[in-house]
């Protein structure tokens, strides 16, 4: 998967997570910025890391700006922004979820 | 999560799609429909990331027993497909189409929603569907709408975008709506399907409320339509038999009982005649009542 543009998915609303992801070429460098980051920093980081592996992600800059999302909802936006970066978002791929 | 024919509708709440906290918490209120919304709550912009959002909610948040209805986007806009792909593939109860006109609208939801199953090894007849009747025409071809397919779970009128194709507005008093209403509850009825009544979005008219709720109770809803949680319990209120009704309702069946074991033919309650809509409509409250919790498998009554 080729990323094409800047991707974003998610608001800044309670529950939410706002997802970035653009071009990058060293992996997966993620930056978290979330309230709970302590308690829960981990898991999200590795909730995005596998979907966007999954979603055939190898290198990409991602800003996660976090309101106490679940992994539900971090799963859907990290995915949505996935989508709309490699310029996809007309075949949602729902086995990534 | 299956499709079941029937069961207790007295509410279906409206949850934006797009809105996790509101998903999230849509579970919690004792709605006995959540109807999870990709259409007018979504913006045009938020389409893509609404329908993923919805779709993994259904697999993983716990909506407390209520059925869970989908409004897709309608079949005019370019939407429409993958929606409905995604949430057959996600497993939901029921899908609602928006701006029903026809039968074979429905039939094309229902051949989309089988294209679909097939392709995720689902079992055909675990989704069901209803519709939106949103139009002039949609109300005049109600009937044939109602009758569409056999999963057909019910239809709802669409007050505000019913009233705008009619060239009026929302009336305190819905004289406006009283063909729409009518035509819809006919349709349902003679087709055994539920009928559920629009929106009533003035949260401070709570007097409005009442009168609108009792109003489409009286000519025979199932339920009502509810844009806020607030409003689940007040429709409860008017939906559920009174202490009363249940009473009488299980004396007729009683009556019923000792008249069968007497081998008489013509029963009689308190000196009036029991015939087979008496019966009818007390079966009717007794099963309701038993849905709401309002008596338990004996018959005893529970309610305060």
């Amino acid at each position: 998967m080729e990323i094409k543009t800047t991707g974003v998915a998610g608001t800044l609303e309670s529950s939410d997570i706002q997802i970035m992801i653009s071009k990058g070429s060293n992996g997966i460098e993620l930056d978290l910025d979330s309230e709970v980051k302590k308690a829960y920093g981990d898991q999200i980081t590795k909730v995005i890391t596998e979907t966007l592996q999954k979603f055939g992600l190898e290198n990409a800059k991602v800003k996660a700006t976090d309101k106490g999302a679940l992994d539900c909802v971090i799963k859907a936006r990290t995915l949505a922004a996935a989508q709309r970066a490699t310029e996809t978002s007309d075949e949602p791929e729902l086995e990534v979820l | 999560m299956t499709y079941v024919k029937n069961r207790l509708r007295r509410t279906m709440m409206f949850v934006p799609g797009n809105n996790p906290a509101m998903i999230k918490d849509a579970g919690i209120y004792g709605a006995d429909s959540i109807m999870l919304d990709l259409e007018d709550s979504v913006s045009l912009t938020e389409k893509d990331a609404a329908r993923l959002l919805v779709y993994e909610a259904i697999k993983t948040v716990d909506f407390g027993g209520a059925e869970v209805v989908v409004r897709v986007n309608g079949q005019d806009t370019p939407y429409y497909d993958q929606d409905v792909k995604a949430m057959v593939k996600a497993g939901v109860d029921v899908i609602r189409l928006p701006k029903t006109e026809s039968a074979a609208m429905i039939q094309k939801l229902v051949k989309d929603i089988e294209k679909w199953e097939d392709e995720f090894g689902i079992e055909h007849g675990t989704i069901g569907v209803m519709a939106a009747i949103e139009s002039a025409k949609g109300v005049l071809h109600a009937p044939e709408i109602a009758e569409a397919s056999p999963l057909m779970m019910g239809l709802a009128v669409s007050g505000e975008d019913y009233t705008a194709d009619m060239h009026t507005r929302r009336y305190p008093d819905g004289r406006e709506l009283e063909f729409a209403r009518n035509m819809v509850l006919q349709a349902a009825r003679a087709a055994d399907v539920y009928a559920f009544d629009t929106v009533f979005s003035n949260m401070k008219d709570t007097e409005g409320f009442y009168r609108e709720t009792n109003y489409i109770h009286e000519l025979g809803y199932d339920g009502k339509s509810l844009v806020n949680p607030r409003q689940i319990q007040m429709v409860n209120k008017v939906f559920n038999p009174t202490k009363e009704e249940i009473e009488n309702a299980q004396n007729v069946q009683n009556a019923i009982r000792e008249a069968k074991a007497k081998g008489s033919g013509v029963i009689s309650m308190n000196g009036k005649m029991v015939d087979k809509p008496v019966v009818e409509k007390a079966n009717r409250v007794l099963e309701t009542a038993k849905a709401s919790n309002l008596i338990d498998e004996e018959g005893n009554y529970l309610g305060e």
